[in-house]
């Protein structure tokens, strides 16, 4: 038999109603804008952005003012948002070697062309809680260096001259690039999917995973080879125009990690590669990305699987935070029903027992 | 739609080039730019608008290892419009983000572009001060970054 039961109505009005209350809080401050959070609030709102997987700076701060900050609600919003809207279509590739750059940095060759750039990083901060910023003081400019544009190539491209490296990853000829928006993920999964998968994946999640390859679980030696940040261009091809159209510039984070390889039967040694590719500044994220991307290659080279960072399964089924905080948080919703149906057959299974129990006594007694 | 601009069959890579430059100016422009612009065009033409502006989404793509295969890297919204002049002549735009009417104005303005009697307005009026602004921008950024470039030095040790 199912019961429907109803009610609830005017408490879930009345709870969204505090709910918008608490959010906009003490009425005498005044509200945030949203083009506040875009700009002093900027790595949440591209945290939002990468794991909401739609780039909008505006949305992304809208988001993070109606969930009162919290990131994974914010990034549900965005997903939702973005079920809304139709598609125009894929852009081209963007070329992160004509990236402007704004921060640069190699941990294994100090003398690169084009120099280590520090640009606005936490780095080398001695992360000591500033009473200043707590008042609204002046903010110095930043410092100018004027010279000439220098040429900043990978460093994965000035070691891959001699074959030390491995070549950037190439994918069966005329294989489809997967999108995991269109088709539900089948496993195997090839690495561009994964690659997609990893880019919108929780950062927490896969700084934990990362972490854990670091401390032996999956080991793979890395090294950050390079980090950059920067504008790259998006472009698109249209139906009603011959030549590609630039859409404008986002800002994306790359993460080019280096790691050891002894070789096999095929290959010989030599480095290989794991690679990070996010939405915004997110130089923990993109890193995260790159060694999980590494650790889940070892089908591809060879490799033992014995660590849950290398389990492509395991890892891309619980990445999404959405996926994940939906599951979870269901367990909120009423289950009476199913909960009652467990009482009773806890009941039943509790009487047996104690049937069981006082014959099992009885036979014990008279066998004595 | 397509190319309606027969006399840009002469020379349609240049012509091509052009336009491909002048619309991702507009592509960049700020909505307020394009209002202001707007609102000092003299002569303004009959507009007729024949798609959107509409938003919708692309999605965005990466290499592997940076120079590889593709893969999908996440959405981003877009807006587009197509507009006809009362001359005929056929504008489109496309720009990131969700301003419509900035890229009803872009359209407007890529139509005018195709028209040689007000190219060279439309060069200098708008697409050189976008261009200057964001050059502005980019050198900014790149003196900004530059000053936080790491001199490395060595500390001579021993005497030899």
């Amino acid at each position: 038999m199912y019961v429907a039961v109803k009610g609830g109505e005017a408490a879930i009005r009345n709870a969204h109603k505090l709910l918008a209350d608490r959010r906009r809080g003490d009425r005498s401050l005044p509200a945030i804008g949203l083009d506040q959070i875009v700009e002093q609030l900027a790595l949440a709102v591209d945290r939002v952005m990468a794991e909401g997987s739609l780039y909008d700076t505006e949305l992304a701060a809208l988001a993070v003012k109606q969930a009162r900050g919290d990131v994974i609600e914010a990034i549900f919003l965005v997903r939702a948002y973005r079920t809304t809207l139709p598609r125009f279509g894929y852009t081209k590739p963007v070329e992160t070697s004509q990236m402007a750059i704004e921060r640069r940095i190699s941990a294994t060759f100090k003398d690169l062309p084009g120099g280590q750039l520090l640009g606005p990083t936490f780095d080398y901060t001695h992360r000591l809680l500033d009473p200043e910023l707590a008042e609204d003081g002046v903010v110095e400019t930043p410092d100018h260096r004027v010279e000439a544009p220098e040429h900043t190539p990978r460093v994965t491209d000035i070691l891959g001259h001699d074959g030390m490296i491995e070549a950037d990853g190439d994918m069966p000829e005329g294989l489809e690039t997967g999108d995991l928006t269109r088709e539900p993920l089948s496993f195997p999964l090839e690495r561009d999917l994964r690659l997609q998968a990893l880019a919108r994946g929780d950062e927490g999640f896969l700084l934990g995973l990362a972490y854990s390859t670091q401390r032996g679980y999956g080991r793979s030696h890395p090294f950050a080879g390079e980090i950059r940040i920067g504008e790259v261009e998006i472009e698109l091809e249209v139906a009603e125009l011959d030549f590609p159209l630039t859409l404008g510039r986002i800002r994306v984070t790359e993460c080019q990690m280096i790691n050891q390889f002894k070789g096999s039967s095929k290959q010989p040694p030599q480095f290989t590669r794991g690679y990070g590719l996010v939405f915004g500044q997110s130089e923990r994220k993109s890193m995260s990305m790159a060694l999980c991307d590494r650790a889940l290659r070892a089908r591809e080279l060879g490799e033992d699987i014995t660590a849950a960072a290398q389990d492509e399964e395991f890892v891309i089924s619980h990445s999404d935070n959405v996926q994940s905080t939906g599951f979870v948080e269901h367990l909120k919703l009423p289950h009476y029903v199913d909960f009652q149906a467990e009482l009773d057959l806890v009941r039943r299974m509790r009487g047996e027992h104690e049937r069981r129990e006082s014959e099992n006594s009885e036979t014990k007694e008279a066998a004595e | 739609m397509g190319n309606e601009d027969s006399s840009a069959t002469t020379n349609a890579g240049e012509a091509d080039f052009g336009r491909k430059a002048a619309m991702a100016l507009l592509a960049q422009a700020t909505v307020q730019e394009m209002k202001d612009f707007w609102a000092h065009w003299a002569d303004k033409p009959q507009v007729e608008t024949l798609r959107g502006p509409e938003t919708g989404l692309v999605m965005m793509r990466g290499r592997i290892g940076g120079g590889g295969a593709p893969f999908n890297l996440g959405e981003a919204t877009v807006t587009r419009a197509t507009v006809r002049l009362g001359n005929g002549a056929v504008g489109h735009a496309y720009a990131l983000g969700r301003s419509s009417e900035k890229v009803r104005l872009a359209a407007i303005f890529d139509a005018l572009w195709q028209e040689p009697a007000y190219r060279q307005t439309v060069e200098d009026t708008i697409l050189a001060p976008i261009a200057q602004r964001l050059n502005d921008n980019l050198e900014d950024r790149r003196a900004e970054t530059a000053a936080t470039k790491v001199d490395f030095f060595t500390m001579l040790r021993g005497d030899n």
